[in-house]
């Protein structure tokens, strides 16, 4: 048997395609029950999210499995798609196949590194399929193993630590400033967008109080009842400045609303306690000289932005860490795939022994028609001793000894050695080779 | 062993501490998270050149700690120049380590232990005077004056490197670099709360220091002040420097960057006390 993936993702196909395979919940359960019918596959999973589409499966013959996985997606397509659709599709067997899958769930494969949902996907998907009964012994663990690999990345790297967006980043930097953000207050200027979820992420961390101005003195109303703030007319924000520590501007002005002579008030007004503006309207609406005054902090939309862009970077330098915790992960799993495959040997080895011993000892027993059934019981747990203390040895090694790096030939020679082929042999199987990326 | 032995001990570990703690401010690693510091997971989950640091900072402070031990019979101690500079850097160490207890912040250790070191060299270099064992009530007096005196400049000398921790976090906020530096420092916040900390601190130590000289300087040389003596002059300069730095504060708002370069400024200003006096 064999773990083998076929799918597609951001990176190899555009979203015209993407979108075309985004399965909903009935079709993946179709899928998966179409899957367990055939008798080729022994266990199926589907994980379907906007930015990628992948099908789990494990599989006697791998070959046969990755057609059967690929006419799946080519299926689906209009002829004048399947040639652009063959090239988005990649597939994976075995360990490449698992890392692949412990790469997708600790969001090193996603579109932002160490991005929190697709772990919360990858979780969604495997209860799916379990409730669907589509998985069995081999997909259950590897999945548990991704899901646990993924959060053992979370907390050993720092691959999801340091914001990666606009508000974020700007809840950071006002904790640098701040420390905790407990005591502090926002006042809110204008109503865009971004300046409202920086406001919603800052009360989030903590911020005490939040006060919020507009130029319709209704939308502020409005807007401080929706975040329990204070409103504050647009003609007297700049006075009530001097009560904040942080300031989020986004109006749709043209020009600056404020600048140094305002700041100067506020900074005289609050005893040089910091002060932080961050200025997300485009055009600016904080006039950038403020940010050489003392203790005033100004960010501006693209000094936001530059900042995200570094912590990618930092996030990219955790995510080699995270990419040799993920290799370690995979070949413990990739043993515990080998140690199955002597499960059937050590059957079938406890089986013709228990043949053998059986013939013998009804042979001799009919021989010695004298023996009292105390003595016959004696002789049988002679026999059964015998046995099982020959066995032991071997069956010993091959529980332990099955995955390591001469287990096959370990294998093979329990094979010889006990003439196992000469009994009824179990069906082939395709031992998990070194894996094979096929495009 | 004799006491200069240790001494020599303690100048080498502190050399490697100092050097592995610089090391440190251009490991783009970050220990400190950009969080507020918390009693993290301890000097365990360090990188192994920080934990390192640490370790020969602790045995060089332990050696400190014999070798001043040993100078202990004199009855004044610590009243020679080499002497009060050697225990200044040992009590700096010594605060340093209760800081990190609290706080750990890791970084702090790049700017104290430069500081540490180079009055240690200072001490190496300067004749090697024994403090006069002055007997009685006036043997005392001299021991607790110079004692609560250099307490006090210990603490100006955490609100100098708090300053300039300060400075350096305003200067990478104010022009968007955030690099790995940025990360470890701590919040701007914290750094001028420990300023005022070590202020609050200092400021009455110092005082004590000067009272307490002041009586020495009656029994022994039977007059409160002497205009004459420079180390007198110089040391109700930086009495007044502070009271003012203090009250700034309290009354309008000397806080934050001012505060920061004020400290600084001030423990400049001891140093030169200490270099005249030299």
């Amino acid at each position: 048997m064999n773990i083998i993936l076929v799918g597609l993702n951001h990176r190899t196909a555009p979203v015209e395609v993407r979108e075309r395979f985004a399965l909903s919940e009935e079709e993946i359960s179709k899928t998966l029950f179409q899957l367990t019918q055939n008798p080729l596959i022994q266990e199926a999973l589907i994980l379907s999210t906007c930015n990628r589409v992948e099908v789990y499966a494990v599989v006697g013959d791998t070959e046969k499995g990755y057609h059967l996985l690929c006419d799946l997606f080519l299926n689906r397509a209009e002829p004048s798609l399947k040639e652009t659709l063959a090239s988005a599709l990649y597939s994976y067997a075995s360990s490449d196949g698992v890392k692949h899958l412990f790469r997708v769930a600790s969001s090193l494969d996603s579109m932002v590194i160490g991005e929190p949902q697709i772990l919360g996907q990858v979780k969604d998907a495997f209860d799916f399929a379990m409730l669907h009964k589509s998985t069995g012994l081999i997909l259950n663990k590897t999945f548990k193993k991704a899901i646990s690999v993924a959060k053992r990345i979370r907390t050993e790297t720092k691959i999801a630590e340091n914001a990666v967006s606009i508000s974020f980043v700007a809840v950071q930097l006002a904790k640098k400033i701040f420390g905790k953000l407990h005591q502090k207050s926002v006042m809110l200027v204008g109503a865009g967008e971004m300046a409202e979820l920086a406001a919603r992420h800052f009360l989030g961390n903590g911020v005490s109080s939040i006060l919020v101005t507009n130029r319709s003195y209704e939308r502020a109303l409005e807007l401080a009842s929706e975040y329990n703030g204070i409103p504050v007319r647009f003609e007297d924000f700049v006075a009530e400045m001097s009560r904040s520590d942080i300031v989020l501007c986004s109006t749709g002005a043209p020009h600056y609303l404020i600048g140094p002579e305002e700041v100067a008030k506020v900074i005289a007004a609050r005893q040089n306690r910091p002060i932080f503006f961050i200025d997300i309207s485009v055009p600016r609406n904080i006039d950038p000289a403020i940010n050489k005054m003392d203790n005033v902090f100004l960010y501006d939309i693209d000094d936001l932005k530059l900042s995200v862009e570094a912590n990618i970077r930092l996030r990219e330098v955790e995510a080699i860490k995270a990419e040799e915790i993920i290799t370690q992960e995979t070949e413990q799993l990739v043993r515990w795939y080998k140690s199955l495959d002597a499960i059937p040997m050590i059957v079938s080895l406890k089986e013709k022994a228990e043949t053998i011993r059986e013939a013998e000892i009804t042979r001799t027993l009919d021989k010695l028609a004298s023996l009292t059934p105390a003595e016959r019981e004696a002789v049988e747990a002679l026999t059964h001793s015998i046995v099982n203390k020959l066995l032991h040895g071997p069956l010993t090694m091959l529980k332990e000894e099955a995955h390591s790096t001469n287990g096959n030939m370990m294998m093979e020679s329990v094979r010889k050695l006990f003439l196992l082929d000469e009994v009824k042999t179990p069906p082939p199987k395709n031992l998990p080779t070194a894996g094979e990326e096929k495009k | 062993m004799p006491p200069i032995l240790f001494f020599r001990l303690t100048l080498l570990f502190y050399f490697l501490g100092c050097l592995l703690f610089l090391l440190n401010l251009w490991d783009q690693r970050v220990t400190t998270l950009s969080k507020e510091p918390t009693p993290a997971k301890g000097i365990a989950s360090l990188p192994v050149s920080q934990r390192l640091a640490f370790i020969a900072t602790g045995m060089g402070f332990l050696c400190h700690t014999v070798a001043l031990l040993m100078r202990l019979q004199a009855e004044a101690p610590f009243s020679s120049l080499n002497e009060a500079i050697s225990f200044f850097s040992w009590a700096l160490v010594l605060v340093f380590f209760l800081v990190e207890l609290r706080y750990q912040v890791y970084v702090m250790g790049s700017f104290i232990l430069p500081m540490a070191f180079l009055s240690l060299i200072s001490v190496a270099i300067l004749p090697q005077e024994v403090s006069p064992i002055v007997p009685g009530i006036k043997g005392a007096l001299l021991g607790v004056h110079t004692i609560l005196a250099l307490l006090g400049i210990v603490a100006f000398a955490m609100a100098a490197v708090v300053g300039i921790m300060y400075l350096l976090q305003e200067g990478f906020l104010k022009s968007k670099q955030l690099n790995a530096l940025y990360t470890k420092l701590p919040s701007l916040d914290l750094l001028d709360q420990w300023n005022k900390t070590a202020l609050f601190l200092g400021f009455p130590l110092f005082t004590l220091g000067m009272i307490s000289g002041a009586l020495w300087s009656q029994y022994a040389l039977g007059s409160f002040w002497s205009s004459n003596n420079p180390k007198q002059v110089l040391a109700i300069g930086a009495w007044f420097f502070y009271f003012i730095v203090l009250q700034g504060r309290i009354t309008v708002g000397w806080r934050a960057r001012r505060a920061a370069r004020l400290a600084i400024i001030g423990f400049v200003g001891v140093i030169f006390i200490f270099v005249t006096l030299m």
